[in-house]
């Protein structure tokens, strides 16, 4: 355990759940969400001293936000750390340490995108690879199913297994009023969707969709004083592996094998204390590998594991119990979403689909090509 | 006199690697206090932070390590990772047979694609290793 563990607390969420929404721009929806999450903490945009944002089509966000929110010149605070979708917890790993030294009192973590009625296109960073985009692999599923190719081979693990990860999303998310899509979904109907990079069909990518999000974040003794039920930050931890998916170490095993340890590690919690779970599902794969990389089941037996029905409503471990980004949204990164329903399971306050008696949440992200991991633990108030 | 250190002087390894390629030479990059090779080719060493990996001329054969097919509405192509037989990974593609039959742990053999606009390192099913 560190002198971070709880110190710093979630006191406001905000979810535009706008996954369709022509004529906004990609600020629109965050700023949308950054003011509900104030507004959800009961502070306003002058409480605001830090601002941590990533965009996929900005380079310059911290600056483009500051503006647009009107807290430019009140910041003591910013990190705008690009890593894809996993940058909010790395947002939420540096703003626990400047607010936990004094460098800031009320730090704002948001993001917006219009992905969806943009064009449906995840807009291409300008971040050449000349010496893999010769070969013309889909960005970013084709690396994804080259991971899915490989677990496969070593592991035995088949489409059926993978599709499972689906229909458990999707089971989840007809139990989420706000998910975007909720019409049942079979594992057939995913193994015969059109096949986009194999083994992966369009049923085993995540949705593209709008939407904006945002979190406040202060030391817990304020957010003890401010009106929602504490949720604090127990533990977080971040890593990186590579950023082109033929330097991957190993296609079988993600860095959230440490990011999940050392998060757990400052939380002082194994993993058979964790209530809920969010995992970071922009594919198939990527849920049945951080399942096996945190430790909720052996590695290798990951396809077993969401066959059996264990992370479907009803089975022993709940998981993306939004719907995920398979079956709830995902608005080009989908990092802060994680942390929002962890939040929400926490406060017990997710009608339908809550998590009885929720104490610890495990919310984890991933960026680029499983090429960025981050882990956060929530909590109740009482695990401090 | 120079300013600047000779350790690094002369076109970048990126561009080396490139001239190489454009006359004939698949190469990858040899550290030679560690003894490691590494691609794609950069400045310093990967595993221990030497300067300057120098290019040696690739031995050209490897393994599919992992594959896919991409199909788009005009085409269905493979793209691999290939792991070499120095030891890195590169992504590549497999040709001269359907993208669908290539296979993990299939060994397959370097050579230089000069059908575009510039030089590619592809790969062929090495039927006589495998």
């Amino acid at each position: 355990m560190s002198d971070l563990r709880g110190a710093i607390s979630v006191a406001g969420i905000g979810n535009t759940q706008r996954w369709n929404a022509p004529g906004r721009t990609a600020f629109d929806q965050l700023q949308e969400a950054a003011f509900l999450a104030l507004e959800d903490a009961g502070l306003g945009m002058g409480d605001v001293d830090a601002l941590y944002c990533a965009h996929s089509t900005s380079g310059l966000p911290v600056l483009n936000v500051a503006e647009r929110l009107g807290i430019a010149a009140q910041l003591r605070h910013a990190d705008g750390t690009m890593v894809g979708g996993a940058s909010f917890l790395f947002h939420l790993r540096s703003a626990m340490s400047a607010l936990a030294t004094g460098q800031c009192d009320v730090a704002l973590v948001c993001y917006g995108s219009n992905q969806r009625s943009a064009g449906g296109k995840l807009t291409p960073m300008p971040d050449p690879q000349p010496f893999e985009a010769p070969y013309k692999a889909l960005y970013p599923i084709s690396s994804y199913a080259l991971a899915a190719a490989r677990h496969m081979y070593e592991y035995g693990t088949t489409r059926e297994q993978l599709a499972n990860v689906a229909v458990a999303a999707r089971k989840w998310a007809q139990k989420n009023p706000a998910a975007h899509e909720q019409a049942d979904l079979s594992v057939q109907d995913v193994l015969s969707a059109r096949m986009i990079s194999d083994p992966l069909t369009k049923a085993d990518c995540c949705l593209v969709t709008d939407g904006g999000a945002a979190v406040v974040l202060t030391r817990t003794e304020r957010a003890r004083d401010l009106q929602q039920p504490l949720v604090p930050v127990l533990g977080c931890s971040v890593a990186v592996s590579h950023r082109q998916i033929a330097a991957m170490p190993s296609l079988t095993e993600t860095a959230a094998k440490r990011s999940g340890a050392a998060a757990m590690a400052e939380a002082g919690v194994n993993i058979g204390d964790i209530d809920h779970v969010m995992l970071y599902d922009a594919f198939t794969i990527c849920t049945l590998m951080f399942l096996e990389d945190l430790g909720f089941c052996p590695k290798g037996e990951g396809g077993a594991f969401v066959a059996s029905g264990a992370i479907a409503p009803g089975g022993h471990l709940a998981v993306n119990t939004n719907g995920g980004g398979l079956s709830c949204n995902h608005p080009g990164m989908y990092g802060l979403f994680t942390l929002i329903e962890s939040v929400i399971q926490l406060r017990g306050a997710a009608g339908e689909r809550q998590i009885e008696g929720a104490e610890i949440s495990l919310a984890h992200a991933n960026g680029g090509v499983l090429s960025s991991q981050a882990t956060a633990i929530l909590g109740t108030g009482t695990t401090l | 006199m120079t300013t600047t250190d000779p350790r690094f002087d002369g076109p970048g390894p990126e561009a080396r690697w490139t001239e190489m390629l454009k006359r004939g030479v698949f190469a990858v990059q040899h550290c030679i206090p560690c003894d490691t090779a590494q691609f794609p080719p950069v400045t310093t060493c990967r595993t221990c932070g030497a300067p300057d990996p120098v290019l040696i001329p690739a031995k050209g054969i490897g393994t599919v390590y992992a594959t896919t097919t991409v199909r788009t509405r005009e085409a269905a192509y493979d793209v691999s990772i290939i792991e070499l037989a120095e030891g890195p990974r590169m992504m590549s593609r497999v040709e001269g047979v359907e993208a669908e039959n290539v296979r993990i742990g299939q060994p397959v053999r370097a050579r230089i694609n000069t059908d575009g606009e510039m030089p590619l390192v592809v790969f062929d099913v090495a039927g006589d290793l495998a």
